[in-house]
C-alpha cells in the first residue's frame, strides 16, 4: 500500500466521521496497536463509529480501496484477534453507543456490542435473571468481543458458553449490507443458522452492531468446596466420580502444584505446599439440593485422597476460596514479565494424560509452565512465564507451544477452548481440521468477504501464506 | 536520551500484560473514551518512547499530561504494575527534554514550584494577600456577571470556591506543642504542608483540636516544608528530593509516635519518599522510617477515639475518596467509620466515590476543560445522594468539589468540607 494511495482514503474517513472520531496521531495509533496477547502492529488510523450507517459507509470505502478493517472491543483478546496485522483501520467498537435493554417477560437482553460483560451481569441480576457466560475478563471485555471469540468461563461446564445464549444479531457484513440473523425466539429454524456461524468468527465475517441474548432464572443458592490432593491423578478421579454421581457443578476449577506454590508465596493463606492439585467446585440451584450436593462433593474428594477439604456456605467464605484462584494471575506474574496464555482443551477424561504431557514439555524445554483452568470441561490454561527480550528462551517457548497443541489434538482435543485462534495459532489449524476442513472455512470467508477486508490475516493462513 | 527512560521505567512498564483490567477504573479513559487516555495505553506509550519508537515531547507528552495521576489503576491491577513509578519517570523525562525549549506556562509553573512552594514564609504572605483580597471585597468582583469576560473562566471559579481565609493569627505556630486534653496517649507530629498551612489552615486548627481531644499531644515541627508531591508530578524530581530531605530531618528531630497527615496527597507522597532515594541506602532507610510513622488523621482518630461528639442537626453527608488517600495510602474505611459515628448524620454513599473528582493536584488548573468534564459527571453522582455536605480528606479535592457545587449552582444547599472540619463542628470544637 503506497503512501499516495493511503492519503487518498485517509481523507475520505473524514467524510464519514467527525474529526474527533478519526484518530491519526502517532500516539493514538500506537495505543491501538496491541491486545492482551504478544503482537504489536501499527494501524494507519483508528475510527470510532457511532452508528451502523457510519460502519456501512466505512465498509464500502474499505471495499473500494481495499483497506483492511480491524474491529476491536476492549482488546483483552489473548489470541491477537483485534490486531491490525496489515495496518489499515482499527474500528474501535468499545466507543460505540452503549444500549442495554432487559426484557424480563421474554427473558432476553438486547444490547449493543460496546456494553461491558459485567454490566449485563449486573443488569440481568437486578431483574432476577442470569447471563451465565463469565469470562474472567468480564469487568473489561465487551459483549462484541465475547460474541466474536465465543467466550466461556468457569460456568461453561453446566451452562455452556456465549454461543448458547446468542439468538439474534445485527451485523454489517464485509460487503456493507446490514443484516439481521435469528430473532427473539429461542427456537428458530428458518434457513441457515448464521447466528451460530457469526459467533466465534473473530470479527472476520462482519461488524456486530446489536445482539439479542437469552437470559435464564438466577439460581437461588450456591455452595463452594475446595479440595487439595497430594497426587494430581486423584483430583481427576474425584472429578469423574462427582460427575458420575449425577452432580453437575456450576464450576470445577483446577490449579497445579506450581500455581499453588506461587499463590502461597505471594500471599500465604494456608494452601498445602505439598499438594499437586487443588480443585475448586461450586454447585448452584435450589438451596436444599446444593446443600446435599456440596456434602457429596466433599465426601467424594475425601474418599479420593484429598488431604484438605474446605466448604463454604456464606458469600464471604466463598470469596475466600475463590481468592486463591484469583491470585493466580499476580502470583505467577512474578515468574516472568511475559505471559503466554494458552487454552488447549481436551476431553475431560484425558485431563490427567494432558497434565502428564504438559509436565514433560515443562521439563524438556526448561520453562516456567504452570497450569490451571476449567477442569470440568477439559479447558486447561497452560501459561508460560518468560521474558520476550530473551531470544534464546523465546525460541524454546515457541517449540513448547507447538508441542502443547500437538498433545491436545492427539488426545482428541482442540487448539483453543475459548480464547480463539487469532494469530499465533493459525499455523496449527490444518493439524486439527485437515486441509479440507480449513478450505471449507476459507470458502465461507471468501463468499462473505470477497475483497478480504474484514480482519484479514486471522484464523487461517492467507492463500499465499498457506503454501509455505 | 531515551535510555534514561528505558532504565527508569521499562522494567515496570514491561510488567504490564495489557489485560485491560485498569480500563474501568480510569477516569480519563471514561471521559475521553480512547485508549491513549487509559493506563494500559499510557504504559504502552512509555514503553514505545523508551524503545525510541515515538518522540517523548511530541507523542508521549500529551497523553501523559492528561493523566490525573489518581492511581486508581494501581489499586485494581491484578499484576501490581507500578503505574506511579512509570508516570513519574515519564514526567521526569519530559521535563528534562522540555528544559531545552520551555513553554511560557511551564516556566511560570516551575518558577512558582521552585521559588515559592518550598518556603512556608513566602506562601503565608501569599495567603495573607489572598485574605486581603477577600476581606476588602476585591475578590468578590469576580462574582459580577461581566467578570467572566475579563478573567479566564478557571480563575473565576477558583476565586469563588476558595474558602474564607482566616486572619494570620490563627495559623499554627511552627515549633509549638499543643498539649493533650486529659491523659496523654500519644505524641503526634503534624505535617503542615504548603497550601494547607498558607490558606486552608482552618483545617489544621480543626485537626489539632480533634487530636488533642482524643488524648494526643500535637507537635508542629519547625523546619518542615511542602511535601514535594507537586514537584514530583511536574517531573521536578531533584526539587522533590530536596524537600523530602528537609522534612525527614525536621520530623526525625521531633521524635513523635506518629506523623499525622490531613492531606491525602501529601501523606501519599511522604509514604513514597523511599522511592526518591533509590541509589542512596542511608536516605532510603530514613525515608522508609518516616513513611512507616505516617498515618492519616482519620486512622489516628479511630485508634485513639471515640471523639466527644455533641448532638447536632440531622444531616445527610457523602464522602468522596481522595485518590491518593485511597489508592496509595489505602485508607478508605476509617473516614467512613468516623462519619457513621456522628450523631444525627447519615452517610449516603455515592456511586463511584472511589473515582477521581478531576482535581489531580493542579490538573484542574492546567487542563481545565478535561477536569470539568470529569467534575460535572461527579456532581451528578453527588446530587443523587441528596447530600448537603460533601466530605473529603484532601485540600485539592475539597476545592474542586466546591467548584463543582458552584458550577451546579448548588452553593445554597450544599458545601464541601474537610473531614476534620466537619468532625470538629460536630464535637463543638
Ligand atoms: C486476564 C484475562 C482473562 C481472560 N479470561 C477469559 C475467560 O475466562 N474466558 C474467555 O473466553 N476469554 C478470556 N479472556 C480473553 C478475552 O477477554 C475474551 O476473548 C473477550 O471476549 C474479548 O473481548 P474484548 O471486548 O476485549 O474483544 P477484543 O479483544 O477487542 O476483540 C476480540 C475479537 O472480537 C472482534 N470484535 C470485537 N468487537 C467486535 C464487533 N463489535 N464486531 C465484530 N468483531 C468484533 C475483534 O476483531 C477480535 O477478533 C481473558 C483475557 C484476559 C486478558
Amino acid at each position: 500500500m503506497g503512501m499516495e494511495k493511503q492519503a487518498v482514503w485517509l481523507k475520505d474517513l473524514f467524510d464519514i466521521f467527525p474529526k474527533e472520531r478519526v484518530l491519526t496521531d502517532l500516539a493514538d495509533r500506537h495505543a491501538y496497536s496491541f491486545d492482551a496477547s504478544m503482537g504489536e502492529y501499527l494501524p494507519v488510523a483508528v475510527v470510532q463509529p457511532q452508528s451502523k450507517e457510519q460502519i456501512q459507509r466505512l465498509v464500502r470505502l474499505a471495499n473500494s480501496h481495499r483497506i483492511p478493517l480491524y474491529p476491536r472491543g476492549s482488546a483483552s483478546s489473548l489470541s491477537g484477534g483485534p490486531l491490525p496485522v496489515y495496518g489499515g483501520v482499527v474500528v474501535d467498537m468499545s466507543a460505540y453507543p452503549k444500549r442495554l435493554t432487559i426484557d424480563t417477560e421474554n427473558m432476553l437482553a438486547i444490547a449493543t456490542p460496546s456494553v461491558i460483560t459485567a454490566e449485563l451481569h449486573r443488569k440481568a441480576e437486578e431483574a432476577g435473571l442470569f447471563y451465565p457466560p463469565d469470562p474472567s475478563s468480564s469487568s473489561v471485555s465487551t459483549l462484541g468481543g465475547n460474541l466474536m471469540e465465543n467466550a466461556g468461563g468457569p460456568k461453561g461446564l453446566k451452562y455452556g458458553t456465549t454461543k448458547d445464549y446468542v439468538i439474534g444479531l445485527e451485523v454489517v457484513t464485509p460487503t456493507g449490507e446490514i443484516i439481521r440473523t435469528g430473532g427473539k425466539t429461542v427456537k428458530n429454524v428458518t434457513g441457515y443458522d448464521l447466528t451460530r456461524l457469526l459467533v466465534g468468527s473473530e470479527g472476520t465475517l462482519g461488524i456486530v452492531t446489536e445482539a439479542i441474548l437469552r437470559l435464564i432464572p438466577k439460581p437461588r443458592a450456591r455452595r463452594t468446596v475446595m479440595a487439595a490432593f497430594p497426587r494430581f491423578e486423584d483430583s481427576g478421579y474425584a472429578l469423574t466420580r462427582i460427575l458420575g454421581a449425577q452432580i453437575l457443578p456450576s464450576a470445577m476449577e483446577v490449579m497445579d502444584e506450581y500455581c499453588i506454590r506461587a499463590v502461597e508465596e505471594y500471599e500465604p493463606s494456608g494452601l498445602p505446599l505439598d499438594a499437586e492439585a487443588i480443585l475448586i467446585i461450586e454447585v448452584d440451584g435450589h438451596p436444599a439440593a446444593v446443600e446435599e450436593e456440596a456434602a457429596q462433593c466433599e465426601a467424594i474428594c475425601r474418599e479420593h485422597g484429598a488431604a484438605l477439604v474446605r466448604a463454604a456456605a456464606t458469600a464471604e467464605e466463598q470469596a475466600q476460596i475463590w481468592k486463591a484462584r484469583r491470585l493466580i494471575s499476580p502470583a505467577i506474574a512474578r515468574l516472568g514479565p511475559t505471559k503466554i496464555s494458552e487454552d488447549a482443551t481436551v476431553p475431560r477424561g484425558r485431563i490427567p494424560d494432558m497434565m502428564k504431557r504438559l509436565r514433560q514439555i515443562r521439563e524438556k524445554y526448561r520453562l516456567n509452565l504452570v497450569v490451571f483452568g476449567h477442569a470440568g470441561d477439559g479447558n486447561l490454561h497452560p501459561n508460560i512465564l518468560t521474558d520476550r527480550r530473551n531470544a534464546e528462551e523465546m525460541a524454546r517457548v515457541e517449540k513448547a507451544i507447538g508441542e502443547i497443541f500437538a498433545a491436545a489434538i492427539e488426545l482428541g482435543g482442540t487448539l483453543s477452548g475459548e480464547h480463539g485462534i487469532g494469530l499465533m495459532k493459525k499455523p496449527f489449524m490444518e493439524m486439527e481440521l485437515g486441509k479440507e476442513g480449513v478450505d471449507m472455512m476459507r470458502k465461507i470467508k471468501e463468499a462473505w468477504d470477497p475483497n478480504n477486508i474484514m480482519n484479514p490475516g486471522k484464523i487461517f493462513p492467507d492463500r499465499n501464506e498457506a503454501d509455505r | 536520551m531515551t535510555n534514561r527512560l528505558y532504565e527508569k521505567a521499562y522494567e515496570a512498564a514491561n510488567a504490564c500484560v495489557q489485560c485491560g483490567y485498569c480500563l474501568p477504573a480510569c477516569p480519563t479513559y471514561a471521559s475521553m473514551g480512547k485508549e491513549s487516555a487509559s493506563p494500559r495505553g499510557r504504559i504502552h506509550l512509555v514503553k514505545m518512547a523508551a524503545e525510541g519508537k515515538i518522540d517523548v515531547l511530541r507523542d508521549l507528552r500529551p497523553p501523559i499530561d492528561l493523566c490525573l495521576g489518581c492511581r486508581a489503576c494501581e489499586a485494581v491491577c491484578p499484576l501490581n504494575v507500578r503505574y506511579g513509578k512509570i508516570l513519574e519517570a515519564a514526567r521526569e523525562e519530559i521535563v528534562v527534554q522540555q528544559s531545552a525549549r520551555p513553554a511560557p506556562g511551564d516556566r511560570l509553573t516551575r518558577m512558582l514550584l521552585k521559588n515559592v512552594f518550598p518556603h512556608p514564609g513566602r506562601l503565608r504572605r501569599l495567603g495573607d494577600l489572598g485574605r486581603f483580597l477577600q476581606v476588602s471585597g476585591l475578590l468578590r468582583l469576580v462574582r459580577f456577571p461581566g467578570a467572566n469576560r475579563l478573567l479566564p473562566e478557571r480563575l473565576t471559579y477558583f476565586a469563588k470556591a476558595l474558602p474564607a481565609i482566616p486572619p494570620a493569627g490563627e495559623r499554627l505556630r511552627f515549633g509549638h506543642v499543643y498539649p493533650a486534653k486529659g491523659k496523654r496517649k500519644a505524641r503526634v507530629a503534624l505535617f503542615a504542608g504548603c497550601v494547607m498551612d498558607a490558606v486552608m489552615f482552618r483545617i489544621h486548627r480543626a485537626t489539632v483540636s480533634l487530636l488533642t481531644a482524643v488524648g494526643a499531644e500535637v507537635a508542629v515541627p519547625a523546619g518542615q516544608c511542602c511535601c514535594g508531591a507537586l514537584h514530583l508530578h511536574q517531573g521536578m524530581t531533584d526539587e522533590a528530593r530536596k524537600l523530602a530531605r528537609r522534612n525527614i530531618e525536621a520530623f526525625e528531630r521531633c521524635e513523635a509516635d506518629w506523623i499525622a497527615g490531613n492531606a491525602g496527597g501529601c501523606g501519599a507522597a511522604i509514604k513514597e519518599y523511599g522511592r526518591l532515594f533509590a541509589d542512596d541506602p542511608e536516605w532510603t532507610a530514613r525515608a522508609r522510617r518516616l513513611a512507616g510513622k505516617l498515618k492519616d488523621i482519620s486512622e489516628i482518630l479511630l485508634e485513639l477515639g471515640p471523639l466527644p461528639f455533641v448532638n447536632g442537626p440531622e444531616t445527610v453527608v457523602t464522602y468522596q475518596d481522595s485518590c491518593h488517600l485511597l489508592n496509595v495510602q489505602r485508607v478508605g474505611r476509617a473516614p467512613r467509620v468516623l462519619l457513621e459515628q456522628v450523631p444525627g448524620v447519615r452517610l449516603a454513599e455515592m456511586e463511584g466515590a472511589d473515582r477521581c473528582c478531576g482535581s489531580g493536584g493542579i490538573y484542574n488548573l492546567l487542563h481545565f476543560s478535561e477536569s470539568m468534564a470529569i467534575l460535572d459527571e461527579k456532581m451528578e453522582r453527588v446530587r443523587e445522594t441528596g447530600a448537603e455536605v460533601v466530605i473529603s480528606g484532601n485540600p485539592g479535592c475539597i476545592l474542586q468539589l466546591q467548584i463543582g457545587i458552584e458550577r451546579a449552582g448548588a452553593s445554597r444547599r450544599m458545601r464541601s468540607v474537610h473531614l476534620a472540619e466537619f468532625l470538629a463542628e460536630r464535637c463543638g470544637l
